[in-house]
């Protein structure tokens, strides 16, 4: 804590008493108090995942005697891999969709003069203030009318379209900002719309589609009421719901549903640690300006 | 040139066209729906509808658990306002003032890590911290001599609602915080460097600079937090599934299991009505502070 008494006192920080090195020490002991808060439960589920169910019960706080590989096998086997590939595949693919789609709308009406612009931008943006949830029973009815009801679709289109507005506004508020030289450029070339799209729209605009894309993908990763609803099918549950069902199948089994628990977290986990300033734009964008 | 002849214009529209039509059919026409549709009784298995005009909503009003739920959202509201919007800004403050370098990354990474992990993942994580016999919660009240305190934490109406809040608070403090360390890193820090050869104490700054010069985020945190709470439901569901003796549902997770375990489909629609309220009174002061920001669910 030397350290930290020794700063206080230079021409950034107030005046250097007594009691403001106190009060940053003991600023200091509660972040990282906190931080212990944060990352224990963390810690201590994967642990947990390396124990027998023995071990478990009988000394929850310790560490494992052996590490049990073989229950992230178990977990692996009894339905992760099945719930994380079908993840994986609503989750890639609602990517896809509404990242093109939103940036397509995008285009349209920053960069190209369209009929009735303003009353598109009020539908697409408009849509951020309807919650999933307020839509459910009626949805209910039109994916079992539309025959998509229990199918991968259900969870690609409703994703797509829930997160259109969101990511609309995103992409929409950077596209506004760039400059029209190098599109000018492409025209007197002679290049087409699509091409001016994808050739210099889109590289331009590479960092805020980077942020829309992850938080896409973290939104379909958790999501939960659509796929407890519309999905039945042990087979095309994805993790959220999966997880769920896991834990009435493994019930005297902990350990296993540990392993299970830390499986489907690691991609996450990566995904942020890899793309985290990218993930934190997309935030602060979404939210201010 | 692409945008001038007429038909150019309007082909234009084939760009928004795939967004256009997604919104209208999935998000636009279930929510119009749903409001007719709380006008009738009608059931999964027996899909002919009964006009019953106000009578789900008439029912909801008599119903206590629509009424504990709606309490449990608005506690949900105040107690994740209090925690994450007033905790964030501090610990953003405390964060950007006083920690340098890689550390401070450090701190954010780790506050932030909850805030990706599925709710499905925490609420299974902490029905496993509040078991009554193993859970670390009770355990580690026995380690500081407050064994007096223990509960069986999701086993008891009293108890239920406020243990999964708390937990909520755990995963998405770290959230909130990196919004307001994003806004607090816009403020000039000349401010803070005349600020301090004046004498003031961080306490001051943070109040006098910080506090003010933040407010817009503030306002932006405060309804996207109240209008989230009104949508819980994965973490209750998970957690408890709305027991013991549905103490612990929210609107969401009554409407679910209306809808779906007692076949009151009319009634769960009612209920929808009563969370698009309550979210779009959100959205619309939210669009009144903040003209042209998002809030999103």
């Amino acid at each position: 804590m030397a350290g930290v008494v020794e700063r206080v006192g230079n021409d950034r920080s107030p005046a250097g008493s007594v009691a403001s090195a106190i009060g940053r020490t003991v600023a200091y002991i509660l972040l990282i108090v906190l931080a212990v808060a944060i990352i224990y439960p963390m810690a201590w589920a994967v642990l947990n995942g390396f124990k027998s169910n023995l071990e478990l019960f009988g000394d929850p706080w310790g560490l494992p005697t052996t590490w049990r590989w073989e229950n992230f096998l178990k977990a692996w086997n009894l339905g992760v891999v099945r719930y994380l590939a079908n993840s994986v595949i609503v989750t890639g693919a609602s990517v896809v969709t509404t990242v093109l789609f939103s940036a397509m709308a995008a285009y349209a009406l920053t960069r190209q003069r369209i009929p009735f612009a303003g009353p598109i931008t009020v539908l697409l943006l408009g849509g951020m203030m309807l919650a999933p949830t307020v839509a459910l029973i009626p949805l209910f009815r039109l994916l079992q009318a539309l025959g998509i009801f229990d199918t991968y679709w259900a969870l690609i289109i409703l994703y797509t379209a829930f997160r259109i507005p969101f990511t609309v506004f995103l992409i929409r508020a950077y596209m506004i900002t760039l400059s029209r030289e190098m599109e000018d450029a492409a025209i007197v070339d002679g290049a087409s719309r699509w091409q001016i799209f994808w050739l210099v729209i889109m590289p331009l605009s590479r960092p805020i589609i980077v942020s829309a894309a992850l938080l896409q993908a973290l939104f379909a990763w958790n999501e939960f009421v659509f796929a407890l609803v519309f999905i039945n099918s042990t087979d095309l549950k994805t993790l959220p719901v999966g997880l769920l069902a896991m834990q009435g199948r493994v019930l005297s089994d902990w350990p296993v549903l540990f392993a299970a628990l830390t499986i489907a977290s690691i991609p996450m986990i990566l995904l942020f640690l890899a793309g985290q300033r990218q993930f934190i734009r997309g935030l602060s964008e979404g939210f201010g300006k | 040139m692409p945008g001038t002849t007429r038909f150019g214009r309007w082909s234009m529209l084939l760009w928004v066209l795939p967004a256009v039509l997604l919104l209208v059919l999935f998000v636009y026409y279930p929510v119009v729906e749903n409001l007719r549709l709380s006008l009738y009784r009608w059931d999964a298995f027996s899909p002919r509808e009964v006009f019953i005009g106000l009578d789900n909503y008439v029912a909801l009003s008599r119903d206590p658990v629509f009424w504990s739920s709606l309490f449990n959202n608005v506690a949900y509201a105040v107690v994740s306002v209090v925690c994450q919007v007033f905790g964030g800004l501090v610990l953003a403050a405390a964060l950007e003032e006083l920690v340098r370098g890689r550390l401070k990354g450090l701190f954010r990474t780790v506050y932030f890590i909850p805030a990706v992990l599925s709710l499905t993942v925490t609420g299974l994580l902490f029905q496993f911290m509040y078991n009554p016999q193993i859970g670390l919660v009770n355990g580690f009240l026995d380690v500081v001599g407050l064994d007096a305190l223990k509960h069986s934490w999701l086993g008891e109406s009293a108890t239920a609602i406020w243990s999964i809040i708390a937990m909520s608070q755990w995963q998405s403090i770290g959230y909130v915080m990196v919004l307001f360390i994003v806004a607090m890193q816009r403020i000039p820090r000349e401010l803070y460097e005349a600020a301090y050869l004046d004498g003031a104490s961080r306490v001051q700054a943070f109040r006098r600079i910080t506090v003010p010069l933040v407010r817009e985020m503030t306002l932006l945190a405060t309804i996207i937090t109240i209008a989230g709470a009104f949508l819980v439901m994965n973490e209750v569901w998970v957690m408890t599934a709305g027991g013991p003796n549905n103490s612990s549902h929210t609107l969401a997770s009554w409407l679910y299991k209306s809808a779906f375990f007692n076949d009151q489909m009319g009634y769960a629609a009612a209920i929808a009505v009563v969370i698009f309220v309550i979210t779009m009174a959100a959205s619309i002061v939210q669009l009144f502070l903040n003209r042209g920001k998002a809030v999103q669910y």
